[in-house]
C-alpha cells in the first residue's frame, strides 16, 4: 500500500499512469451526466411551486458542492506538500484552483439565473449561500493571483500553501458569519432547498448529476495535474528522454 | 545590539520588537497619520455620494465606518514588513535565536497600536457626523477595538506572503479582504443592532473569540510566510 502511494507520488510514474485512469473516470462520468440530464429535464416531475425553473439545480447543486470540495482537495494537498515536501501534491493544488474557481463561477451563474424567475432579481444579497459563494470566488482569485505573482515555482507552491491552509480555517467561519448576517436581513422568504421533502423522481437525477460531476471533475483534475507535472519537470532527464523516444518513433 | 548570544526571554523579545517598531513610527508620524486621514476621507465620501439625508446617514453610519476602518487598516498593512525587508532587518530577524512567531506577534502588536488603536480613538469624531447616539458609539468603539486586533494579525499573514513581490499592494487586498469578511460582518452588524435596540452579546462574543483564534494562529502563519518569502 505505502509502496503504491510512494510510487504514485513520483512525477514520471504519475505521468505514465494518469492517462490509464482518466477514461475510467471520464466515460462513466459522462454517461451518468447524460442520464442525469435526460432524467432531470424529462423524467423528473415538475415542481408544484417553481415549475420547470427548479431543474437548474441539476447543474447548480453539483457545481456548488464541487466548488467547496475542490477547495478542500486544494488545501489538503497543499498541506501535504508543505509538510512532507511532496512535489506532486503541490502540482495537484496548482491544478485544482482554476477548476474550483470555474465551478464556483458556474454555481454563481446558475444561482443567479434561477434567482431571476424565483426572486425577480438576478442577485439577492439576502441569500447566504449565494453571498458566501461570491466570497469563495474571491478566495480562489486571491490564491491564483498569489501563485501568478511569484515567479519561482517552489516559492509559489509554499506561499500559496500557507494561504490555502489559512483559508481552510477561515472559509467555514466566512460561511457561518454570512449566514448569521443574512438571518437578520429582511430578505424575501426563500424556498429552502430540501424544505419540502424531495420527490424520489427529482432526487435520483440530482444524485446522479452529483456523482457524474465528481467523476468528470476527477478526470479533468488528473489531466490538468498531468500537464502541470510535464511543465514543472520540463528540464528533467525523464521528460527529455521521453520526447527523444517519441521523436525517434516518428 | 548587545554582545550576549543567549536568547532573551519570549516576553522580553516581544516587547523589544514592539518597542522598536513603535519608536520607528514615532520618528515617522506620517505613516501613522496617513491611514487616519484616509479613514476620515473614505467616511466623507459616502455622505457626498449618497446625499445628506439624516435618516440615511444614521442608517448607513455603522457600515460606512466599519468599511472605512477596514480599508484604512489595509492601507497601513503595506508598510508592515517593507522597510525591514529593504534595510535587511528582516534577515536579522530570520536568523535571530528568538522564535520567529514571537517576533511576528511583536510586530503585529506594534502595528495594531499604531493603526488599530488610533482608529478606535478617532472613530467617535467621524461617528458624530453620522449622527450616531453616544450609547451606540461606545459599542462601536468596542467592536472596532476587537475587530482591528483580528485585522492586524490577519493582515500580517498577507503582508508576509507578499513582502518581496513587485506590485504587492493590489495582491495584498485580494488576499486579505475575503478573509476579513467575518470581522466586517460581525463588527458592522453588531453596531447596527445596537442602533436598532437589539441584543449585542452574540456579535461581541464572536469578535472576541475570533480575535483569540487569530492571535493563536496568525503569528505562526506569518512566520512561515516570512521564511518562504525570504529563502
Amino acid at each position: 500500500m505505502w509502496k503504491f502511494i510512494h510510487q504514485l507520488a513520483s512525477p514520471p510514474h504519475f505521468y505514465r499512469i494518469a492517462p490509464k485512469i482518466v477514461p475510467w473516470l471520464a466515460v462513466p462520468g459522462l454517461a451518468i451526466i447524460a442520464y442525469g440530464t435526460y432524467a432531470g429535464l424529462f423524467l423528473a416531475p415538475m415542481d408544484y411551486q417553481q415549475k420547470d425553473a427548479f431543474r437548474i439545480i441539476y447543474i447548480h447543486v453539483p457545481s456548488a458542492y464541487l466548488s467547496l470540495m475542490t477547495y478542500m482537495i486544494m488545501a489538503v494537498s497543499a498541506g501535504i506538500g508543505l509538510i512532507w515536501r511532496i512535489k506532486l501534491s503541490h502540482a495537484v493544488a496548482a491544478a485544482a484552483a482554476p477548476l474550483g474557481a470555474w465551478f464556483t463561477a458556474l454555481a454563481l451563474a446558475t444561482g443567479s439565473v434561477w434567482g431571476k424567475p424565483m426572486w425577480g432579481t438576478w442577485w439577492e444579497w439576502g441569500d447566504p449561500r449565494l453571498t458566501s459563494e461570491l466570497i469563495m470566488l474571491f478566495v480562489y482569485f486571491g490564491y491564483m493571483a498569489l501563485r501568478a505573482a511569484i515567479d519561482d515555482t517552489v516559492k509559489a507552491d509554499k506561499a500559496s500553501a500557507v494561504l490555502a491552509l489559512v483559508g481552510a480555517v477561515n472559509v467555514p467561519i466566512i460561511h457561518f458569519s454570512v449566514e448569521w448576517w443574512s438571518s437578520l436581513h429582511q430578505g424575501p422568504t426563500l424556498i429552502k432547498e430540501g424544505g419540502p421533502a424531495m420527490d424520489a423522481g427529482m432526487l435520483y437525477p440530482l444524485l446522479a448529476m452529483i456523482f457524474g460531476f465528481t467523476l468528470v471533475f476527477g478526470a479533468l483534475l488528473l489531466r490538468r495535474v498531468r500537464s502541470e507535472v510535464l511543465y514543472r519537470e520540463r528540464r528533467t532527464r525523464w521528460v527529455k528522454e521521453m520526447i527523444l523516444a517519441a521523436e525517434g518513433r516518428n | 545590539m548587545s554582545e550576549q548570544h543567549e536568547s532573551p526571554g519570549l516576553l522580553a523579545a516581544l516587547m523589544a520588537v514592539a518597542r522598536r517598531d513603535l519608536l520607528l513610527a514615532w520618528k515617522r508620524p506620517g505613516d501613522v497619520l496617513n491611514p487616519l486621514f484616509f479613514f476620515a476621507m473614505v467616511a466623507t465620501l459616502f455622505p457626498l455620494a449618497v446625499g445628506p439625508s439624516n435618516e440615511q446617514l444614521e442608517f448607513s453610519g455603522p457600515g460606512v465606518l466599519w468599511a472605512a476602518a477596514l480599508l484604512a487598516m489595509l492601507l497601513s498593512l503595506n508598510s508592515l514588513f517593507i522597510s525591514d525587508y529593504e534595510d535587511g532587518s528582516l534577515d536579522q530577524m530570520l536568523v535571530s535565536p528568538v522564535a520567529l512567531p514571537v517576533i511576528a506577534l511583536g510586530k503585529s502588536l506594534a502595528h495594531w497600536m499604531t493603526s488599530g488603536l488610533p482608529l478606535v480613538l478617532v472613530s467617535p469624531v467621524v461617528a458624530v457626523t453620522f449622527r450616531m447616539p453616544p450609547e451606540v458609539m461606545g459599542y462601536m468603539m468596542v467592536t472596532l477595538l476587537l475587530g482591528t486586533i483580528s485585522l492586524s494579525l490577519l493582515g500580517s499573514i498577507g503582508a508576509a506572503l507578499t513582502v518581496g513581490l513587485h506590485r504587492g499592494t493590489a495582491l495584498l487586498s485580494l488576499l486579505v479582504l475575503p478573509m476579513a469578511m467575518p470581522v466586517l460582518i460581525f463588527g458592522a452588524r453588531t453596531v447596527s443592532l445596537v442602533a436598532s435596540g437589539d441584543g449585542v452579546a452574540g456579535g461581541l462574543y464572536f469578535l472576541a473569540a475570533y480575535a483569540v483564534l487569530i492571535i493563536s494562529i496568525a503569528p505562526f502563519a506569518t512566520a512561515a510566510a516570512l521564511r518562504i518569502s525570504n529563502e
